[in-house]
């Protein structure tokens, strides 16, 4: 696969397909349908090729070389700028360990969620443009490794986001998009400053031995290209590089989103239609994990090592509160909304213990999340097409009425409680096992596995509210999944199952890229915690 | 045929993945072929065919060597941190493992020929023939793991299963809400045991039971402390208390009655409740002597609080609900006071007379037509002479009659526990132990007496009342015949003499340091160590010796005692029953409510935890959500005002400066009149004005 560019095909297909739809008569709605399945298959495909190209035992992570499926080459170059020399920005992509599974679980939730788009009725033409727009933007964010590449895909997503809530939404999509608009840019103001202090604080050589000043992330991760007075390079004795951590941390954890920044979710998903509620759950909170996982951590490890504590003590608060506040919902698409804040906060923990099983767990939790969170959105969105109602104390008996449908909501509820078995134990497990091991947040590890019995709580109180006891007499006429439906639910089962009972399928394309990333911290921190 | 190591190992594989072959296939197909549930039953006999031959091998050629094969499940290769690291999978094949194999599938199999007939006419007929396949399934990976991981891994799928058959009627809120009990009450164990696996994970680095065990021996405590020790082996056994229905967690299996029968039969016999023992047999060897007192007196208190709310209950099921509860708490009590052997017999010859109760009042309830209150039964030996002679053959196992298996186990409990109270002190475990046997014979003959002896109290339904088909009674057959001594041992009086424990299932010995064992078992050093099976001390052996008569007697007088007292009561009514009750009134209900414990959990606990709930959601949407809010809110307003700063001063300034010029621009126009004379007057005026200041001249 030398030589093809398969990542900018994987990234970009989208846009050509927008293009397409773009061309195409607004009342051909099947064709623009179809166009979408079909660009989103193709995805799909592509993100197999990738999977089947992939080197396992390459490591990636700071080092150019052995990231895969490599595209580089200058993209913008300005020379003659007096103050600020020459800017020079690449256009880089590669994926390692840590982004393959990424790419695969963006592929994979853009193909369930353009199944699940089918019943969007309204200006079908401008949605399926918007979707396909969103889809290249989430699927850029994963494969950059030049920031500014990976800051303008971050942007890119907002805007399709923006509209596809503030259009296709629920009652109070307004109100929702502005929030979640609103929200993310705000963090990714932060972001953005961080980007431009580490530019000017890191230079890169270029062939003829001449510096410039670089956004490659591989470059900002090397120590060594800082100069002497950047204002993050850690060479300054006056640097800024704590507090830029703390700006950057922010700018993920919104989208993660880790508590106190998450009250933009729970509006979010209310209101925004079923399949983009999947993107949102399936996809886009993971970039907030991923970001930091590829940014904040390789690039300013020292710091990332002396706050673990911090984050593993919001990834408890995330998996506490999210639980117990769930518990209190009577609106079922809220209450799977925080079980996604409290699920999330399993990737925080296990990130935060800066150990291989910890970390590998964490990005294994991700795409289980991914995949589980999913299912239960497209869940509550058939039952919300058909009743017109999401109040939890609205249904009873739904098992009786809709037995397929009952028989993937087990699978669905079960896996995100964590049932072995099912993909999400073992990401949990190992989160648990990884936390476990440091002293210092042993204590908030503890704690934190009570999440494993709320979330037991909610899941099955929900359970039995909608689908167990005797049948409401409203709901007599609901029909069972139909055949659109059944082929959202079964590749995700099969995922779910599957990775319950042979997770080393996933887990080895990680392993060696974690293991590396790991490495890189503790080898780049001269100074050491209790613990290790 | 030749037994070989992995021939017996291959064969365990396939009876473990049989049930779920049977699970998957029903639930797949299980509807458009009607028939499919016979393939099920077929597959369970199957298996139990196959784990007898595993047992026979095992117990021929193998009898003093485990047989444990591993695979490899999950490599991190060489991670960083916390070292070279694999996750293995495997199967262990010791004598207890093929020993329970068999007890499981022979009840599983027939409770599955039972279900036939009982479950007849359901309209998820081939759906609960699924869910038997995946329990039983769940229950044997419990029983053939090597490891405490998947112990973990299928002790949770034990707890879906029991989840899906116990609230197999859903359609009744109270079965969904038994399941749900279930569930999450055995969560909150497995929490404890979790975080036990955590801390020997961390130590230990292996999951696997014997690497455990080892590194114990050699020297490696957990986190270099004893304590850290007793922690583990307490946090592990919290397992065995949510599964194993110990107190403070025994409040979700009287619930779970609201299954259909022969499921509860499955869950109080074979699978889900015997896990918990099995757990802690499994981990008995690295116990410390701290760990075993806090697990004697769990279990003594729990059998002893079972068999007190087991006397006035008037549910069939629910009585022998809380009999086994009281029973396993004897199980637990037994490996707490360290009498390994008769604790995991009992466990056997329980699960056989405690089967065939269930089964028998299933046969009852389907014969009154679902009425299971003992108050509208009576009379049913003559309808139901089969269910009768084996419920009563069962019922005298377990208020341990002599002749029967009930009394060799039992006696061999009771007798350790007279052994540790006079090694240690602790007398009050002995003096539960006695009670509960005198109340297990008193109540378990009160629902004899009550169900079937004497006048019918219900005629109608007594009138309909038929013996159920073959199907149903030929496993209470089977059940009833295994609840007799001689399967166990030629010597009815002597448990230790016979096969079982003489042969198969030995104490084993200790791994943990000899500091935080009991005295008595630290091996006595001899001189030549040619009594390598002994475990205990000398001391032990003896005082074991000197309490065997004494506990077999006692047994039997407190046993005969509590029938004689059910007979006085509800057969010969000697005593006015009715007033006896009312003299004892707040004692009679605070058994009759079960201790209150479940009030109690529900103001405390749940109570507690939702409204902790509800005001963190008030919190998160109000006061969070509120500063996003008021935020945006302070933003808006900030904008409003420079809004109005930009109108009234900002853009006041530009249009005054507009306005100022415009004035200046009407002021001065009107000097340009346009009239020739004008500027001309003004021209001669401005030069001589100019002429004055400058003076030229």
């Amino acid at each position: 696969m030398v030589g093809f560019p398969i990542l900018s095909l994987i990234t970009f297909l989208p846009i050509a397909g927008m293009i397409i739809i773009l061309f195409l008569p607004k009342d051909k709605q099947n064709s623009i349908r179809y166009t979408t399945l079909a660009i989103t298959a193709l995805q799909v495909v592509l993100a197999i090729i990738l999977m089947s190209n992939y080197n396992y035992s390459a490591a990636g992570v700071f080092e150019e070389k052995s990231f895969q499926f490599i595209e580089k080459f200058r993209w913008i170059e300005i020379s003659g700028i007096s103050w600020l020399g020459t800017v020079k920005i690449d256009y880089f992509l590669g994926i390692d360990g840590i982004s393959m599974p990424m790419v695969l679980l963006t592929a994979i939730i853009s193909f369930i969620a353009t199944i699940s788009s089918w019943n969007i009725e309204k200006s079908v033409k401008g949605y399926f443009a918007l979707f396909l727009l969103l889809d290249t933007g989430m699927m850029g964010v994963f494969v950059a490794l030049d920031f500014f590449l990976f800051y303008i895909f971050w942007e890119l997503m907002l805007l399709p986001m923006y509209f596809l809530i503030g259009i296709w939404g629920g009652p109070r999509k307004e109100y929702a998009a502005i929030k979640f608009f609103i929200y993310t840019l705000f963090g990714s103001v932060f972001m953005l400053l961080v980007m431009i202090g580490l530019y000017f604080s890191a230079t890169e050589s270029l062939a003829d031995g001449s510096k410039v000043f670089t956004f490659n992330l591989l470059a900002l991760m090397n120590q060594s290209n800082f100069t002497p007075d950047g204002i993050l390079s850690p060479f300054n004795p006056h640097n800024l590089r704590f507090i830029a951590y703390l700006a950057l941390f922010v700018g993920f954890a919104i989208k993660i989103p880790m508590f106190p920044f998450h009250t933009w979710l729970p509006d979010a998903h209310v209101e925004a239609p079923t399949p983009i509620s999947v993107i949102l759950a399936g996809v886009l909170l993971k970039m907030g994990t991923y970001g930091i996982l590829r940014i904040s951590y390789p690039i300013f490890p020292e710091i990332t090592k002396d706050l673990i504590w911090y984050i593993a003590l919001f990834g408890m608060i995330n998996i506490i509160y999210g639980a117990l506040v769930a518990l209190a919902q009577k609106d079922f698409k809220k209450l799977i909304a925080y079980s996604s804040i409290s699920h999330m906060g399993y990737v925080l923990l296990g990130m935060a213990s800066l150990t291989s099983t910890g970390i590998n767990g964490a990005i294994l939790q991700m795409f289980n999340h991914g995949t589980i969170t999913a299912m239960l959105f497209l869940i509550v969105g058939v039952v919300y097409d058909r009743a017109h109602t999401r109040g939890i104390y609205d249904f009873g008996g739904l098992a009786t009425q809709m037995p397929v449908y009952s028989g993937f909501v087990t699978v669905a509820f079960f896996a995100a409680i964590g049932l072995p078995g099912l993909s999400g134990f073992i990401s949990e497990a190992l989160v648990f096992v990884g936390a476990f091991s440091i002293n210092l947040i042993r204590v908030l590890t503890i704690i934190s596995t009570l999440g494993i019995l709320l979330g037991a709580g909610y899941m099955l109180w929900t359970l039995q509210r909608i689908f167990l006891g005797p049948l409401n007499e409203k709901w007599t006429s609901l029909p069972d999944l139909d055949k659109r439906e059944y082929f959202m639910f079964v590749p995700l089962s099969m995922i779910i199952i599957f990775l319950g009972v042979y997770p080393s399928a996933m887990l080895d394309i990680m392993n060696a890229s974690v293991n590396t990333l790991v490495n890189f911290i503790h080898s780049n921190v001269s100074t050491t915690l209790s613990g290790f | 045929m030749i037994m070989t190591e992995s021939l017996l190992v291959n064969l365990s594989v396939v009876v473990l993945f049989l049930p779920l072959l049977g699970f998957a296939t029903l639930i797949f197909f299980g509807k458009k072929i009607p028939k499919l549930y016979l393939f099920e039953v077929g597959i369970l006999f199957g298996a139990l065919i196959l784990s007898i031959i595993i047992m026979y091998g095992k117990l021929t050629y193998f009898i003093d060597s485990d047989i444990v094969s591993k695979f490899r499940w999950i490599s991190f290769s060489a991670a960083p941190l916390p070292g070279y690291l694999n996750i293995e999978l495997g199967i262990k094949l010791d004598n207890i493992a093929v020993i329970m194999l068999v007890v499981v599938n022979i009840i599983s199999s027939l409770v599955h020929l039972y279900s036939i007939e009982y479950m007849h006419g359901d309209k998820r007929y081939s759906r609960y023939f699924a869910y038997l396949g995946i329990f039983t399934f769940s229950m044997l990976g419990i029983v053939l793991t090597d490891n405490i991981l998947m112990m973990y891994i299928f002790w949770e799928l034990v707890g879906l299963s029991s989840y899906l058959l116990i609230g197999f009627w859903f359609e009744k809120k109270s079965a969904a809400d038994a399941s749900k009990k279930a569930f999450i009450v055995n969560r909150v164990g497995d929490i404890g045991m979790f975080v036990g696996i955590l801390i020997l994970f961390f130590n230990y680095n292996t999951f696997s039971f014997d690497s455990i065990f080892e590194k114990i021996s050699a020297g490696l405590l957990p986190f270099g402390s004893e304590a850290w020790l007793t922690a583990a082996g307490i946090l592990v056994f919290m397992g065995a208390v949510g599964k194993s229905a110990q107190f403070p967690l025994h409040v979700w299996l009287p619930d779970a009655m609201e299954g259909p029968t022969p499921v509860s039969a499955l869950i109080h016999a074979a699978t889900m409740v015997a896990a918990g023992v099995y757990l802690v047999a499994r981990i008995f060897v690295m116990l410390t002597a701290d760990a075993m007192l806090v697990i004697a007196v769990i279990g003594a208190f729990t059998s002893f609080i079972a068999a007190t709310i087991a006397i006035t209950q008037t549910d069939i099921k629910k009585v022998l609900a809380y009999s086994t509860i009281s029973q396993l708490g004897y199980m637990i009590m037994s490996l707490g006071v360290g009498a390994y052997a008769f604790a995991f017999f009992h466990l056997v010859t329980h699960a056989f007379f405690k089967a065939c109760l269930f089964l028998g009042s299933g046969s009852v309830i389907h014969a009154m037509h679902h009425e299971q209150d003992i108050r509208n039964m009576g009379g049913l030996r003559k309808k139901l002479p089969i269910t009768y002679l084996t419920f009563l053959i069962s019922t005298l196992a377990i208020s341990g009659v002599p002749l029967t298996s009930g009394f060799l186990s039992k006696d061999g409990i009771l007798a350790g526990t007279l052994v540790f109270g006079k090694l240690t002190g602790h007398w009050l475990i002995p003096f539960f132990g006695f009670t509960v046997a005198a109340l297990t014979a008193f109540y378990m003959f009160r629902l004899v007496i009550l169900t079937f002896h004497g006048e019918p109290r219900d005629r109608h339904k007594y009138d309909h009342a038929h013996e159920s088909p073959f199907v149903m009674v030929a496993p209470l057959a089977v059940l009833a015949t295994l609840s007799i001594f001689i399967f166990y041992t030629p010597n009815p009086i002597a448990p230790d003499a016979g096969w079982f424990l003489g042969n198969w299932v030995k104490t084993p010995e200790q791994v943990t340091p000899h500091t935080t064992r009991f005295d008595f078992m630290i091996p006595t050093e001899t001189e030549s160590h040619v009594h390598s099976e002994i475990v205990n001390s000398e001391l032990y052996t003896e005082t074991m010796h000197w309490a065997h008569y004494p506990a077999m007697i006692m047994s039997i007088l407190l046993g005969g005692l509590g029938i004689l007292i059910a007979f006085v009561f509800y057969q010969w009514r000697k005593i006015d029953i009715d007033k006896l009750t009312e003299k004892i009134k707040p004692v009679y209900n605070f058994s009759l409510n079960k201790w209150y414990i479940d009030e109690l959990y529900e103001i405390t606990f749940i109570g507690q935890t939702l409204n902790f709930s509800k005001a963190l959601a008030w919190f998160d949407n109000n006061i969070i959500d509120g500063i996003v809010n008021g935020s945006a809110y302070v933003t808006r307003y900030a904008s409003k005002l420079s809004g109005l700063f930009d109108i009234y001063v900002v853009d006041g300034l530009v249009n005054f400066s507009a306005f100022f010029s415009g004035f200046l621009g009407l002021t001065f126009k009107k000097l340009q009149t346009g009239k020739v004379q004008t500027y001309v007057v003004l021209v001669v005026f401005s030069v001589i004005i100019l002429l004055f200041f400058f003076k030229p001249f």
